[in-house]
């Protein structure tokens, strides 16, 4: 699985990093990327799940079979 | 609940956000104009539209290009400060000029600034509950919530705690006393502008490590800030996270004194406080918006004219039943939840990360402190009208 998140639509608010710290971090201006270029670690498919379903400007992707 | 136009007898066609009965009733209004009349309109303030589905008010948000956030509070004036900076940057600002205004103060609104800002909260909310101890009735609104914003936002300033029942008279003055004559209003503005000045002045003398100074000192495009410019962002930061967050905190408590179970069980598992928070600010939100249509332009069908205002009711998007299910209900664990609480698009809350700090360590010390509280009278209760909505008065029987 992959996330990527859309720097053009993300505004920073902050709920990807809040529910899912191990696979998106957040710059210095509280934009987000995601960490290990995207690729979901085994186990935390449900949290990348859950980290684009929180996010208010649907900047989120989650590639399920990449 | 200022009351200063004639009452509404007409929510679709005569609405008015500064109604006694829209602070008392607006998310029933909100229900029963996004089922019957999507998109309402009023003559009053000069001519006000009001959105109320989710995918109207996102639409709005989003659209810098036929709507400009020159101003984002409706009165009966119009601003005369021209956009693209407006009156308070960068609130009041539009695309180019408003990304550099916004850049400047992002930083110190980052997840990880805001962090290092809740020992000093929490300590901050226990000495509260301290002074309180022994009551058996405390006022969640006057008592508790509307201290915490003041008290942090000083902090970063650099302005002195004790001026917080002046910030909050300058919050009544800006954002409630919205139906005001112009002349009446300006007046108001007078003392707070004279406050800042002495501010401003006592912070160049004396440089320190606070926004303040940080503003001061600030550069954009490799020169300083305009004075107006600087005047502006401090007031922003200081009026923009009183009230609203005061009623995010003041709302959720409501709530949990009112709902015996969703209070139990928050205090028996405490580890869904942020998810929980998340969904007080989506069934509370706090903030309704506002934009001045720039050209006359027919949007989803509706004629709009140039310098009329649309409200962005965020909190009425926020219960879309098209964007959320059971969304007439408080689910404290709702696993998806896209609100709109902070707004959407350029303008995010800059505060977005204090706001829900401030908010969960104001819930968490309380729950844990008196994990046993309810309405001491109902009845008793009142709501701020205009656009930020919360309790104003809030008896708790405690214990
Ligand atoms: C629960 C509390 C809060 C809520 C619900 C809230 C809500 C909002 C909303 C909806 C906007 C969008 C404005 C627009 O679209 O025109 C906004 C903007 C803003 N808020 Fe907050 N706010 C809260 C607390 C705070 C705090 C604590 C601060 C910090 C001092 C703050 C500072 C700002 C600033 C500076 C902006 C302007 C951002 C821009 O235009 O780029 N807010 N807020
Ligand atoms: S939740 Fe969405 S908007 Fe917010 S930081 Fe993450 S990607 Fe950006």
């Amino acid at each position: 699985m992959r996330v990527t998140v859309d720097g053009d639509k993300c505004q920073g608010h902050n709920r990807c990093y809040a529910l899912a710290p191990e696979l998106f971090d957040v710059d210095d201006y509280g934009y987000a990327h995601e960490l290990h270029d995207g690729a979901v670690p085994a186990g935390l498919e449900d949290k990348a799940r859950l980290a684009a379903a929180n996010c208010p400007e649907f900047a989120i992707t989650v590639e399920e079979e990449a | 609940m200022t009351g200063h136009h004639a009452p509404v007898t007409d929510w679709a066609t005569d609405f008015d956000h500064a109604d006694p009965v829209w602070a008392a009733e607006a998310p029933r209004i909100w229900d029963e104009l996004r089922s019957s009349c999507p998109i309402a309109h009023s003559e009053r303030y000069g001519g006000v539209w009001l959105p109320t589905r989710h995918e109207d008010v996102a639409a709005v948000a989003y659209d810098t290009e036929h709507f400009t956030s020159r101003s984002v509070v409706v009165t009966e004036g119009r601003p005369l400060i021209p956009a693209p900076q407006g009156i308070a940057p960068p609130i009041s600002s539009d695309p180019p000029f408003h990304h550099e205004a916004r850049r400047l103060l992002l930083p110190a609104f980052s997840p990880k600034a805001v962090a290092a800002l809740e020992p000093f909260t929490r300590a901050y909310c226990e000495g509260l509950l301290d002074a309180a101890a022994g009551n058996a009735v405390i006022d969640g609104a006057t008592d508790y919530a509307q201290h915490i914003p003041v008290r942090i936002i000083a902090e970063m300033l650099g302005f002195p705690p004790e001026d917080a029942d002046q910030f909050r008279l300058f919050v009544h003055n800006t954002l409630e006393s919205v139906d005001l004559p112009v002349e009446k209003r300006m007046e108001n503005f007078g003392l707070l502008d004279a406050y800042l000045s002495a501010q401003i002045r006592d912070h160049m003398a004396n440089p320190r490590d606070d926004l303040t100074t940080f503003l001061l000192q600030a550069e954009m495009d490799g020169r300083p800030l305009n004075p107006e410019h600087i005047r502006g962002s401090i007031v922003l930061l200081l009026i923009a996270g009183i009230d609203t967050t005061w009623s995010a905190i003041g709302a959720s408590l409501w709530h949990l004194a009112a709902h015996p179970e969703h209070r139990q069980r928050l205090v028996d598992e405490p580890d869904l406080l942020p998810t929980a928070v998340e969904e007080l600010l989506r069934f509370y939100a706090p903030v309704t918006m506002a934009r001045l249509v720039k050209d006359d332009v027919e949007f989803q069908g509706c004629p709009m004219k140039a310098e009329e205002w649309v409200l962005l009711p965020f909190p009425s998007a926020n219960r879309d039943p098209e964007v959320f299910d059971r969304a007439d209900e408080v689910v404290l664990d709702r696993a998806e939840n896209r609100h709109a609480a902070f707004g959407l698009g350029i303008h995010r809350c800059v505060g977005s990360n204090l706001a829900r700090m401030e908010l969960r360590v104001a819930l968490e010390v309380w729950l844990a402190r008196v994990p046993v509280f309810e309405l001491a009278d109902p009845d008793a209760v009142t709501w701020s009208g205009g656009q930020v909505r919360g309790p104003r008065t809030l008896p708790i029987r405690v214990g």
